[in-house]
């Protein structure tokens, strides 16, 4: 449905009174340029995110206008070098700035992860220096909108399995096959996509719209993430030029390696949904009257939210940890899986709690609750499911592989 | 066309107001600082201007350290550069005078304030340095035009609006509607920290007067809600306990 943006802006511009909790001054441990990128990113979603996205995903509408919105404030990669268009920010600003994001709503931070951790980071790592100058600058504007192509029908946790691959031929190779559960691909200019060579090596290709036999079907009927737009990449034998394969790597190294960057994202990112919803139980328990007092003063409400904020605050040091890792260089895949997983599940415990909180109110449109938590059951399963993070640190633990 | 956009950083208009030093002072303890939002205004319209004529825009803002990351964030939505005169600004004299020697021999065409600060709304600043620079003012004003070296700026008068020209140099001071303030964004963040920010001396203590104390307001009372039907109730209350009529 063709929503009009302006006049819901215009009706619904006042909505919006978000701030943080910061219980145990985490505030301290940031910088005054953190302070100030959480905070232009908070008022641009105050602005352009919350007036409009309960009616997006009523609708399930993806809010395209908003892409060279993202890109001028600095949300596609902004821990990208700033010579490729990037930001050159810390692991901490673009946490932040994916918290906020999702803070607004996980899919418009779904669409800036994509863009930047699984488009714009393996062009940037694994890309050459004409691919690199061709779409960084490009993608850091939005001026292109990318999509990462990994999960396929028949193979998700278990993508070295993939069926996608490629011929050889000349200065060309023929791509076939099928991806699934592809965020932006129905808008997507550029999809970075990971297919098997004839030797059965995976590499990375950069498909562009427009080369014939690429198509980008949307999927409909969703309940979740429905503000932003999740679709198939289908080949049937697309000839891509060969200066389009990223040459700096092969094998599943290449795929894995973004998942790391998107990953730490979503462990920021969850944080800011938990606090959407913990901030909107905590307004509403104080001013909500039943038996003549208000439900804040019930200790069975109490008790969910003390445990809302004990949740938050122990997910914000994981964050903030992992980041201080990230900028050194040091954070390892486990110890990103153990943020991602832990921060995505309080999230979702802090959703239900929240939306009890409100009780009939918690399920209405008027109100994120709902709309978050139906989010983040995809957010736990994308990027790694909850299972597959276990999987994860218990390779690290024991030593021993239980994926297969 | 060079633009002067003074900066008052005050409190965040959420923060909670407590006093110290036996109510002498404000606390500014665990306070949040802002660029005044009429100095926003008036640092997006300068920005405005530059861009479409040319020019540069500097800020400056009279105050201590601390203020600095509210005056990086003027840096990051755009300004050139900045100057910080390092002192407590006690009162508008002492800003405005601070400002006059910190520019002297600079040439700006316009100078941009705010309205009125939002935390101590003495809407001083403006008129005095305008007279200490020997330019003229207008004040409160929603649009401004620049036009050669005459400026056509639109002011909100009571019940009504006024369309003055003033010529350049001049003093304008923002009001609400003026523009719509700009949100910094990651490349501006980082540019901001290689834009120069010049910390300079105070000249002297202008200071004019002295703060004595402070008090808040009285807490607001709950309210009684009254039953239409019962309008002598209400009256009754009004001239028995509320004394009003
Ligand atoms: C909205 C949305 C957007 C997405 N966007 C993208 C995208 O942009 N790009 C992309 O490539 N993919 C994307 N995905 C796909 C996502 O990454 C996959 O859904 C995910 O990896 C899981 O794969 P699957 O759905 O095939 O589930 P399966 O792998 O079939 O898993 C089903 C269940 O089996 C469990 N399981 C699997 N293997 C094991 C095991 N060894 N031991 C124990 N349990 C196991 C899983 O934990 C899960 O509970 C998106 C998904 C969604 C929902
Ligand atoms: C550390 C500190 C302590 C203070 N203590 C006190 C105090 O105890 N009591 C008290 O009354 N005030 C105090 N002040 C505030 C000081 O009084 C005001 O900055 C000054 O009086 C001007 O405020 P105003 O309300 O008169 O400004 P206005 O005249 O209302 O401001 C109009 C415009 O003038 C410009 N402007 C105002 N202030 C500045 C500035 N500092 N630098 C640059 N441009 C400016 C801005 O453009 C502003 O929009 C303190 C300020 C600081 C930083």
């Amino acid at each position: 449905m063709e929503l009009d943006f302006e006049s819901l802006k215009a009706q619904n511009n006042q909505v919006d009174d978000f701030t943080h909790p910061d219980f145990y001054e985490i505030d301290n441990l940031l910088t005054e340029e953190h302070k100030l990128i959480r905070y232009s990113v908070r008022s641009w979603v105050k602005k352009e995110i919350s007036p409009i996205i309960d009616a997006c995903c009523q609708e399930a509408t993806f809010p395209q206008h908003i892409v060279p919105q993202l890109g001028d404030i600095g949300c596609f990669g902004p821990q990208i070098p700033s010579e490729y268009g990037g930001g050159g920010l810390d692991y901490i600003s673009y946490g932040l700035a994916m918290q906020e994001l999702e803070r607004g709503d996980s899919g418009i931070r779904s669409t800036a992860s994509v863009q930047g951790s699984l488009v714009m980071y393996p062009i940037f790592k694994f890309g050459s220096e004409e691919q690199k100058q061709k779409y960084l600058p490009k993608l850091a504007s939005g001026e292109f909108l990318g999509s990462f192509g990994l999960t396929e029908p028949n193979h998700g946790s278990d993508p070295g399995s993939m069926e996608s691959n490629f011929k050889d031929d000349g200065d060309h190779v023929i791509l076939n096959g099928a991806k699934m559960w592809i965020s932006n691909s129905p808008f997507c200019d550029i999809a970075v996509v990971w297919a098997k060579n004839e030797a059965g090596i995976v590499h990375g290709l950069i498909v562009e719209r427009g080369m014939e036999g690429f198509t980008t079907p949307t999927t409909h009927k969703k309940w979740s993430l429905r503000a932003s737009a999740t679709g198939e990449l289908v080949f049937d034998n697309v000839r891509v030029p060969k200066e389009n394969i990223l040459p700096n790597v092969k094998g599943l190294k290449g795929p894995l390696t973004c998942l790391n960057s998107a990953r730490y994202g979503i462990c920021w990112g969850a944080i800011g949904a938990a606090m959407d919803c913990y901030h909107t139980a905590v307004k509403y328990a104080k001013e909500r009257t039943q038996f003549g007092k208000p439900i804040g003063g019930f200790q069975l409400q109490q008790k969910k939210l003390s445990e809302m904020l004990t949740e938050i605050t122990k997910a914000q040091l994981l964050a903030w940890r992992v980041g201080t890792l990230m900028n050194d260089g040091k954070a390892t895949p486990a110890q990103i899986s153990m943020a991602k997983r832990n921060n995505v599940e309080i999230a979702l415990h802090v959703a239900r709690e929240s939306r009890q909180i409100l009780g009939g109110m918690g399920i209405s449109g008027d109100y994120p609750i709902m709309r978050h938590m139906a989010n983040l059951e995809s957010v736990i399963t994308y990027e790694g499911t909850h299972d597959i993070h276990l999987l994860i640190l218990g390779m690290e633990i024991t030593g021993e592989n239980a994926f297969v | 066309m060079n633009i002067l956009v003074c900066l008052s950083a005050v409190p965040d208009t959420t923060t909670k107001i407590t006093f110290t030093d036996n109510d002498t002072k404000f606390n500014t303890d665990g306070v949040q600082f802002i660029i005044n939002p009429y100095d926003e205004l008036a640092l997006t319209k300068a920005l405005e201007i530059t861009e479409a004529k040319g020019g540069e825009v500097t800020v400056i803002s009279v105050g201590e350290a601390s203020i600095d990351p509210v005056i990086r964030k003027a840096l990051a939505i755009g300004a050139h550069k900045a100057i910080r005169i390092d002192t407590a600004a006690k009162d508008g004299m002492h800003v405005a005078q601070s400002i006059k020697q910190a520019i002297e021999g600079q040439s700006f065409d316009l100078i941009l304030t705010g309205r009125e600060s939002i935390d101590y709304n003495g809407g001083q600043v403006a008129g005095l340095l305008s007279e200490l620079m020997d330019m003229s003012l207008v004040n409160v004003v929603t649009s401004i035009e620049v036009e050669g070296d005459s400026v056509t700026a639109i002011r909100d008068i009571d019940g009504g609006r006024e369309t003055v020209s003033a010529s350049l140099p001049c003093v304008l001071s923002a009001q609400k509607e003026l523009c719509e303030p700009r949100i910094p964004n990651m490349r501006g963040i980082m540019q901001a920290r290689t834009k120069p920010l010049e910390v300079i001396a105070p000249a002297g203590d202008y200071t004019k007067t002295d703060y004595v104390g402070y008090e808040l307001p009285p807490a607001k009372e709950g309210v009684k809600l009254i039953d239409a039907a019962n309008a002598e109730e209400l009256i009754d209350l009004l001239r028995s306990e509320k004394k009003l009529i």
